[in-house]
């Protein structure tokens, strides 16, 4: 048992951290989420200049062939800058949904452009209907000469307002909430039919809700066997889940500094107001949950390559009910050890607090996932 | 990185099993899974089954006896022995008095008693607490006067847990009533076949003779028995309580606990259906699966990282907090998975040798009075308040 990073792991975390420190204040962050594309496209290609969206893929299609350790990494580095670019969508969850069911043709054609971060891929996977159950899909596509016709609505698709492709998860037969019948399509940003209803979202990022009405695909846009494709959904969507996770530590990481900051620097009745014993210990116990929350990122990258089975699904929902509790702990505390100025817009520790409570809302809340745990959990 | 056993831990593991399997005295087993009394000579004889193999003085140095154990060495072993039912192991005598001795005592003290400790042949107790000197422990007012060759002690100590087993206690006595209260401590072995020594039992909220009261009216303690230098005790107090708090995350024995706790809520029924399937309950007992499973890694993240220095210091005090909530969460889920029939209080069965009629079940009775006894977690060994207290100032400085 080994929790130190080879030479390698740590020069990929000095090169993130680095390029996060260096790119991304808080001031520039507020310029980027208010810009067209509210992310920072120089940013975005600095992170392709220096090799870090290749991370994930094979060396076959340009990339570092990277695991979940590196994306830990990297994750977390972002989620200390609050970065806005669409890293988990399209560089982890997208192109690792391309990576395991894409053909040859498919994954030749598109992962040299994602790993290259000239292409943007959104996974659009949910719907109004769904809450973060990846099986409860209606949008139904239907055989439509040689290709398919697909209708229906996505929800909520984190940085599917910027991509060029959308990866999007449709019904060819079963029942609503089946696993099996579900297909996977890839659909251009601009294909006739799809109308993005586009929104910011309460902690800076942009997304959209995709109208799906009569679009047509040719059959290459078929992602993985028709009707099969809840393996791979639910594999990324695991893989997505350690990123996340690391995403958030990154940001509790922050966000328990910024707080312990003030409590140093901030005088009441004379004193600094980190003497009184009442904040003290609820500075220890954000303390607390984050090395809490840090452990289970850890051990959710050691899972998430791992084959499918009930201890990577079962450790994978842990982690996220951990990271989600913890998140949301630490952004209530921060907030209220910092008294008014934690209220307001122009201070850099409530975006923190937004951004980590939101991440309990993508990819399942820790409600969800405990229930999660509880249906593999040994009960007879 | 790689947080799963390599092969020699696996191989170390699979010895430690191997070891328990067949060394492991079956009753002594039963006693601990079932909750059921152990007596004096059941934490001895399993004791000495483990200084033979040369496994009880996990925190020695060779030369003394201990064995080299790596971080993971010591968790993988905490957890198999918890697994396998064995008894915690009494700490005040290997793994506090004895860690004080090896860094501060004289060559003679460490020559004449951590071959007795090792043996068994000494039982020892501690000292630190008074009636008014709980988590303010510096405040303490035992005192011992220098008289000649021989310490005149005089007062009172408590909570001394297993008291009662007990032929030596270490005490911290005031030998300074003029200098700041850290600065007038001594640390003092003491005989407690000592003339003018009274042990008497605190019958705890459970009904258990656990602790005591220890009364010194002029006991007379030779000054070779001082530890290290006069007024220093402090020092030696602080240094005790890190080994101390070490083990007090519990990790092991938590997940031992757990797995009774699925193993009697897959016994009880509601509904018709056993507990653990109804889902209110099936929830409580995964939020406190999920937590240990994070509380284990940051245990061993925690400890690898300040292995090359030796013992955690007030890292150790946070561990100490999330480990006793934890464990304490679970007693109170076993006691629930009970129902009503927590209420009953049938002492007697909580003998292994019981050969009555149970009231409901053979495992109920203890569940209540050890989620009693479970309080005492956040409590000793420096309570939670105190652990966040020094998390504050050590770590996060402020």
């Amino acid at each position: 048992m080994d929790f130190k990073l080879n030479e390698e792991q740590q020069m990929l975390q000095e090169t993130a951290a680095r390029l996060v420190r260096g790119e991304y204040d808080f001031e520039k962050r507020e310029r980027f989420r208010q810009s067209d594309a509210g992310f920072s496209e120089a940013f975005w290609q600095q992170l392709s200049e220096l090799g870090l969206t290749t991370v994930p893929f094979d060396e076959a299609h340009g990339g570092f062939g990277g695991g979940a350790v590196e994306l830990q990494l990297i994750m977390t580095e972002l989620g200390r800058g609050l970065c806005l670019e669409p890293y988990l969508q399209s560089i982890v969850f997208g192109g690792g949904l391309i990576n395991q069911a894409g053909n040859d043709e498919q994954k030749n054609d598109l992962l040299p452009q994602i790993a290259a971060g000239t292409l943007k891929v959104a996974p659009a996977l949910l719907e109004p209907q769904s809450r973060y159950n990846l099986h409860d899909v209606v949008t139904k596509a239907e055989s439509d000469g040689d290709g398919y016709r697909l209708s229906g609505r996505k929800a909520v698709v984190i940085g599917g307002h910027c991509a060029d492709k959308l990866i999007v998860s449709a019904r060819t037969s079963g029942e609503q909430r089946s696993h099996d019948g579900i297909s996977l399509f890839v659909i251009d940003g601009n294909a006739s039919g799809l109308q993005r209803i586009t929104y910011e979202t309460i902690d800076g990022l942009k997304g959209c809700d995709l109208i799906l009405d009569s679009v047509s695909v040719p059959a290459s846009a078929l992602l993985g066997p028709v009707g099969q494709a809840h393996a791979a959904i639910d594999y990324q969507a695991g893989r997505a889940i350690a990123a996340i996770c690391a995403e958030a530590v990154g940001a509790m990481e922050e966000s328990v500094n910024l707080t312990l900051e003030y409590l140093k620097a901030r005088k009441q009745f004379g004193v600094p107001i980190g003497k009184f014993q009442v904040l003290q210990h609820r500075m220890v116990d954000m303390a607390s949950e984050l090395e809490q929350a840090r452990s289970m990122a850890v051990l959710a990258a050691s899972v998430a390559d791992a084959e499918p089975g009930n201890r990577r699904d079962s450790i994978l929902a842990a982690a996220k009910n951990v990271i989600g509790r913890a998140g949301q702990y630490i952004s209530e505390q921060s907030v209220q050890l910092h008294g008014g100025i934690g209220m307001t817009w122009e201070y850099s520790g409530a975006h923190y607090a937004k951004r980590l409570v939101m991440i309990n809302h993508q990819l399942g809340d820790d409600d969800h996932h405990l229930e999660a745990f509880v249906a593999l959990m040994k009960t007879s | 990185m790689n947080i799963n056993f390599n092969e020699a831990e696996l191989a170390f593991r699979d010895e430690v099993r191997s070891f328990l399997s067949s060394e492991l005295p079956q009753d002594i087993a039963a006693k601990v899974k079932g909750g059921k009394h152990l007596s004096k000579e059941d934490h001895q004889r399993w004791q000495q089954i483990l200084s033979r193999k040369g496994w009880y003085a996990t925190h020695w140095p060779v030369e003394y006896g201990g064995v080299e154990w790596s971080a993971v060495q010591k968790h993988i072993f905490d957890e198999e022995t918890a697994a396998f039912g064995a008894p915690r192991t009494i700490p005040f005598g290997v793994n506090m008095v004895a860690p004080v001795i090896i860094k501060f005592g004289t060559e003679e003290q460490k020559q004449h008693y951590l071959p007795r400790i090792l043996s068994g042949e000494d039982w020892w107790c501690q000292g630190y607490s008074e009636p008014g000197a709980g988590s303010d422990l510096a405040s303490l007012k035992t005192r011992a006067v220098r008289q000649g060759d021989h310490y005149i002690v005089n007062g009172q100590k408590t909570w001394t847990t297993l008291g009662q087993h007990a032929n030596w206690i270490f005490c911290l006595v005031r030998t300074d009533t003029q200098a700041k209260p850290q600065s007038g401590i001594s640390f003092l072995l003491i005989d407690m076949q000592t003339p003018g020594i009274t042990v008497r039992p605190i019958i705890t909220l459970d009904g258990e003779h656990e602790v005591n009261e220890v009364f010194f009216e002029d006991v007379k303690v030779p000054v070779e028995n001082l530890v290290g230098e006069e007024n220093k005790g402090w020092t030696y107090a602080k240094y005790l309580l890190t080994y101390e708090r070490t083990g007090l995350a519990g990790i092991g024995a938590s997940k031992a606990a757990l797995d009774r706790l699925k193993e009697i809520a897959g016994k009880e029924v509601k509904n018709g259906k056993p507990l653990l399937q109804d889902p209110a309950f099936a929830s409580r007992v995964a939020q406190v699966e999920i937590d240990l499973m994070a509380a284990e890694i940051t245990n061993l993240r925690i400890i690898a990282a300040v292995e090359g220095g030796g013992v955690p210091g007030a890292e150790s005090s946070m561990l100490k907090v999330k480990g006793t909530e934890i464990r304490q969460t679970i007693t109170d889920l076993m006691r629930r998975a009970i129902g009503p029939y927590a209420q009953p209080f049938p002492e007697a069965e909580m003998e292994l040798d019981y050969e009555g009629e149970y009231l409901s079940s053979d495992y109920a009775a203890p569940l209540a009075p050890h989620y009693f006894n479970m309080r005492k977690l956040s409590i000793f060994g420096g309570s939670n308040e105190i652990q966040k207290n020094i998390v504050a100032k050590m770590i996060l400085e402020l």
